[in-house]
């Protein structure tokens, strides 16, 4: 299960042949002279997505009842020393301990309060703990790499964690991941619901990467590139990064959305 | 009014399993608990084979209809009804949650449950609705919007113990996925 056939037809399969792909696709797009906001989720060079993306048109569809309201995260779901992924084991895992924070917003900016986040990331080597994670690079005992917290009333997200190390995959032979952070946050309403991943600015993995190049717009897949910012260091503890989320989901106009409440 | 650009999403990968799913994150309401449901069904992908690696959430109002403002989804009391679940799929691909019976939200509105797609090889998720089966399905705006045979796709089934709803990630009975203006 953990090595589909599938995707092992490609395991031989060159990152030389996976850039001409990631080119061509991004040439077209060019020429397209549209603009693409998300990912495509149809992105062959991402062998996984072969068979596991939509084929017809999606249905355009105004959010409706239950789709405007959020789940509702509270204290009792949420505790504060979850925010630290370095306090979470006896000693203090291996790697460069950082800040990374920013604000969860909509598309008028206005502050998403009192909401999940969530994250998960790979150690300081690029091990997850995971049981399908094959990489044999070392396990740090002292980092599970999951956290959560709440935005407070500005929006404002805040992690204590290491720098994850990149990895390899089995896309493509000796394929690997920009290092990164998965984040899963709410928004005011479901259809906002949103799960990424956030990097590190000057990755030179970046070029190569078959998911961050499925965000085609160069413009669009730099909003997931957090910003070095020496203000959110804590002095002589940890550097700092600052990122911030916006959530558009399918949000009519904000001025229509304060007329339907 | 200027209008920020979307954060782009990314797949949820290989590895969320210890990082996502919780203890009680399928279970809104314990499993045979007074006016409790099953839900369940098979995430495919385009060859018609299950899909291990995937995460569905659902989001629904209370039996009466209305929107649950309730916290603690994360750690669930037993009593609470918080209206949101998550369920990553098992090896053969499978979901489930017990949970109640949504009800409809408005007049003329046929009940469901709103729902989330995450999964390994998905770049971004994908939005659909449940509904439930019944007399309100026939007349409900939304869905006589869609082709007959599309329909089909987004009404559950019922069984013995609730209700049954597949996705199709891809092929002739692909799952319709909603998107709003701005996706
Ligand atoms: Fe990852």
């Amino acid at each position: 299960m953990t090595t589909p056939v599938k995707a092992n037809a490609h395991a031989e399969m060159a990152q030389e042949q996976v850039n001409e792909e990631i080119a061509a696709l991004s040439a077209a797009y060019g020429r397209s002279g549209t603009l693409e906001l998300q990912p495509r989720r149809d992105y062959g060079p991402y062998r996984s997505t072969i068979l596991r993306h939509p084929t017809k048109d999606p249905h355009h569809a105004d959010p409706e009842g239950i789709e405007r309201w959020s789940p509702v995260f509270g204290e009792r779901d949420v505790d504060p020393l979850e925010a630290d992924l370095t306090i979470q084991a006896g000693g203090g895992p291996l790697g460069e301990k950082m800040v990374v924070t920013g604000r969860v917003v909509d598309a008028a900016g206005r502050p998403v309060r009192g909401q999940l986040v969530e994250i998960w990331q790979a150690n300081a080597s690029g091990r997850y703990i995971h049981k399908r994670d094959q990489h044999p690079a070392p396990i740090d005992p002292n980092f599970t790499g999951v956290g959560r917290c709440l935005t407070d009333d500005d929006g404002t997200y805040r992690f204590t964690t290491i720098k994850p190390g990149p990895y390899p995959w089995r896309n493509h032979r000796n394929a690997w991941r920009p290092a990164h952070i998965h984040f899963s946050v709410f928004g005011t309403e479901f259809t906002q619901r949103l799960v990424t991943q956030m990097y590190f600015p000057g990755d030179p993995l970046f070029a190569l990467d078959p998911i961050y190049q499925s965000i085609r717009d160069p413009r669009a897949r730099e909003r997931l590139v957090a910003a070095y910012d020496h203000d959110v260091t804590v002095p002589e503890v940890s550097t700092g990064y600052r990122w911030d989320i916006v959530l558009t989901g399918s949000l009519p106009t904000p001025l229509e959305q304060d007329e339907d409440r | 009014m200027s209008s920020l650009p979307p954060t782009p999403g990314q797949t949820v990968g290989p590895f969320f399993h210890y990082a996502l799913p919780y203890d009680g994150d399928n279970e809104l309401v314990p499993p045979g608990s007074p006016g409790s449901v099953r839900l369940s069904g098979l995430v495919l992908d385009g060859s018609g084979d299950p899909v291990p690696d995937a995460l569905i959430e659902i989001w629904q109002p209370d039996p009466a209809g209305g929107v649950v403002r309730a916290a603690g989804s994360l750690h669930r009391d037993g009593h609470t009804f918080t209206g949101f679940g998550r369920a990553a799929t098992d090896r053969a691909g499978r979901y489930t949650f017990s949970t109640l019976r949504p009800g409809s939200v408005a007049p003329g509105r046929a009940p469901y449950f709103a729902m989330a797609v995450f999964a390994r090889g998905l770049l971004h998720r994908l939005m659909t609705r449940c509904y439930l089966p019944g007399p309100e399905v026939a007349d409900d705006p939304f869905l006589a919007s869609l082709e007959t045979s599309r329909r089909a796709t987004l009404t559950a089934r019922e069984d013995e113990l609730g209700y049954v709803f597949d996705v199709r990630l891809q092929g002739e009975d692909e799952t319709v996925f909603l998107e709003g203006r701005r996706d």
